[in-house]
């Protein structure tokens, strides 16, 4: 079930080239529409932060509400090292740090945020469950107050500004600054394609095998010799690494950020977006992004901002009450059936179902006196 | 090698004065018992008597209040359950005993985790394809071997209960233990499944797997168990074969409590037939309290 790609399917890598192949060709056709551009680049920014949120939320059940300390801090750290900065840290040492290239400052935004993935994740995850979601929201908050206040790092309110443009640099061949809104856009495209295949490939190997196991049944992932606290804070530096990487593109795209990358709004966004478009599915928040980031352009000619987060909101509500598991789990159900038919037969759900259900049922029954059930009897001290 | 005076040589599973509290309910108290290798013995006693409990202890899931498990002559405290089970010894569940929403094939390839040296680089760079297609074929013969080689592709939550049972053992056999804690396996299944489950236990230990078995299905203790210990409110109240725990006097009241007529007609059973072998009464007696 949380597999899209499950062989029933469609051939698995069908949906997600078609989608690529679509999005490549997008800006032959826009290239004079810069606004509509604009949204499509700010819309896959969030859609890789909303992927790297799938990879926690989805895949082990954890739901990170502070992720976007993990975007803004890849944005921060990109932006201080391409635009270098001298502050005094106390004590009257000083440090100083001359440009690098941004594209230096793009991977130590994913280092740096990968780093802080693995601190929260060291945390909590011993606890984990509400306590990792508050240790998120906290970080955040705490991170946002530091942009804020340490004005002579962050120039704070004032915001960060002339940010340099990425460059891609080949030994021998020269360089390219990404400056227009075209060469962004494809700069998005192949990061996101990247964190789309990397994801695929973890989802479908033994790590990925480890997260599941941990997800639909922890007490039994553990009984057959997986880590959790590990398995959990790999997961979690991955997430956030890519979450950096969102970020930093968003600081190199825009040239300029303030403490606002840290807004709470950004990560209920994402997070609207996996729910809506289907956790635990690759494909999921790509869709999820998509009708959610463009939403709001299609709704701008006809209604006024408030109004808009309305309609996002009956728009989530209407798609969860239809397909309560998101967009892609959804529609993939509506083909099946079909698909299916021509198919060796298997168990349908509610055969399979009224199967599942009788045997706990017999078995509840064969042992009089047995407990009611109420009771965890496999728990965890 | 330190062995305690008292115990008999080099046990595989050594439970030493093992107490659990919870709040104020004792679920068991100063439990103590050997097990040896190679052997299949079982842990019975009436619903409630701290059967699971003394299994989440052994493997780790609970710390007891008192006394220490030693398996292979390494002390558990303190370890955790993943660490356990790198130790070879295995557990199945009572309740859930599958990953749900996986296939059968997926599930004992989870199982099969701690069997594979691929590192997550490899995984990522995909060079994890040869021990994957290795893995695949391990979970195939482990799938033939508990006999679900036909439910391989179906999903593990929609299987009858008894072929659940199934999968959790596969799943515990996967990670290759030297010992297996089997929590009433048979549950859920009928008397043909149960004598095709016996065989499986028989071949397990032939392997050289030792077994310890919690279970309520009296004639399958009695026929597959070399040794009983029964628990009756967390306290250990007999110890033996099972000609001696199926005439125990104090088994059969732990079962029946004071006063049941059934009782009566248990111990009256009991007498008259000591040595018999079918039907035993402490399973007589059983079935006559859930009539
Ligand atoms: N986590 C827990 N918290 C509180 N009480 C518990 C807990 N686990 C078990 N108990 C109690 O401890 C006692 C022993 O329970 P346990 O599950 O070990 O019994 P059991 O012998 O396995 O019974 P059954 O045959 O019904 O499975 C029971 O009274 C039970 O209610
Ligand atoms: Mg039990």
């Amino acid at each position: 079930m949380t597999r899209l790609l499950s062989p029933a399917l469609l051939p698995p890598a069908l949906l997600p080239l078609a989608l690529l192949a679509g999005l490549a060709l997008l800006p032959l056709g826009l290239a004079a529409n810069p606004y509509l551009l604009n949204a499509l680049i700010t819309t896959g920014i969030l859609t890789i932060g909303a992927m790297s949120l799938n990879l926690l939320l989805g895949f082990t059940g954890q739901l990170s509400l502070g992720h976007i300390a993990f975007f803004g801090i890849g944005a921060y750290v990109s932006a201080l090292t391409s635009l270098g900065f001298d502050v005094e840290i106390g004590f009257g040492v000083r440090v100083v740090h001359e440009p690098w290239p941004a594209a230096f400052g793009f991977l130590l935004g994913v280092a740096a945020a990968g780093l802080c993935g693995w601190l929260i994740g060291r945390l909590s995850f011993r606890v984990r469950g509400a306590y990792f979601v508050i240790v998120t929201i906290s970080f955040a908050e705490v991170v946002r107050l530091v942009a804020l206040n340490w004005v002579e790092l962050t120039q704070g309110p004032l915001a960060l500004t002339g940010i340099p443009a990425l460059g891609l640099g080949l030994p021998g061949l020269g360089s390219w600054t990404l400056r227009t809104k075209v060469q962004n856009y494809y700069l998005v495209l192949a990061v996101g394609t990247l964190c789309y295949l990397l994801i695929a490939r973890l989802v479908g190997s033994r790590f990925g095998r480890a997260m599941r196991g941990l997800k639909e049944n922890e007490s039994l992932a553990l009984s057959v010799g997986i880590n959790a606290t590990r398995t959990l804070t790999v997961a979690a530096v991955i997430s956030a690494a890519m979450a950096g990487a969102a970020g930093s593109l968003y600081a190199h795209y825009l040239r300029i950020i303030d403490p606002d990358v840290f807004l709470f709004a950004t990560t209920v966004t994402m997070v609207i977006m996996v729910v809506g478009g289907g956790k635990g599915t690759l494909m999921g928040p790509v869709v999820g992004g998509l009708v959610f980031g463009l939403l709001p352009v299609a709704l701008r000619p006809v209604m006024a901002p408030e109004a808009q987060w309305i309609v996002y909101g009956l728009v989530l509500i209407a798609i969860l009450f239809v397909m309560p598991r998101g967009l892609v789990p959804g529609l993939a159900g509506l083909i099946r059936p079909r698909r299916a038919a021509g198919a060796p037969p298997r168990p349908a759900g509610d055969h399979a179902g009224a199967h599942a259900g009788a045997h706990a049922g017999a078995h509840a029954g064969a042992h009089p006196g047995a407990h009611a059930g109420a009771r965890p009897v496999e728990v965890r001290s | 090698m330190i062995s305690s005076m008292d115990s008999p040589p080099s046990p595989i599973l050594s439970v030493e004065h093992v107490g659990v509290r919870f709040g104020g309910l004792v679920a068991i108290a100063d439990l103590h018992f050997d097990v040896q290798p190679g052997e299949i013995v079982s842990l019975i006693g009436p619903n409630g008597a701290g059967k699971t409990t003394a299994f989440n202890v052994m493997t780790g899931f609970l710390r007891p209040s008192q006394g220490v498990v030693r398996f292979r002559g390494t002390a558990l405290a303190g370890l955790q359950p993943h660490e356990i089970v790198r130790l070879g010894l295995s557990r199945t569940f009572q309740r859930t005993s599958v990953f749900p929403d996986d296939s059968v094939l997926d599930n004992v390839l989870i199982g099969l985790h701690r069997r594979t040296p691929a590192r997550l680089l490899d995984t990522l760079l995909g060079r994890d394809r040869a021990s994957e297609r290795r893995l695949r074929a391990e979970a195939r013969d482990l799938l033939d071997r508990v006999g679900l080689t036909a439910r391989a592709d179906e999903k593990a939550g929609a299987l009858a209960y008894g072929e659940q049972r199934l999968v959790g053992v596969a799943l515990a056999l996967a990670t290759e233990p030297a010992m297996l804690l089997l929590d009433e396996p048979v549950s859920g299944m009928n008397a043909s499944e149960t004598r095709v489950f016996v065989g499986l236990i028989r071949a397990i230990r032939e392997r050289g797997v030792t077994i310890l078995l919690v279970e309520h299905d009296m004639p399958m203790v009695m026929a597959v168990s070399d040794r009983i210990a029964v628990l009756n409110y967390g306290r250990l109240i007999a110890q033996g074969p099972p000609e001696a725990i199926r005439s125990d006097p104090a088994v059969i009241e732990a079962y029946l409590g004071q006063g049941s007529a059934a009782r009566e007609a248990a111990m009256r059973a009991a007498q008259a037939s000591p040595a018999q072998t079918s039907p035993a009464p402490v399973s007589a007696a059983l079935e006559a309290s859930h009539a």
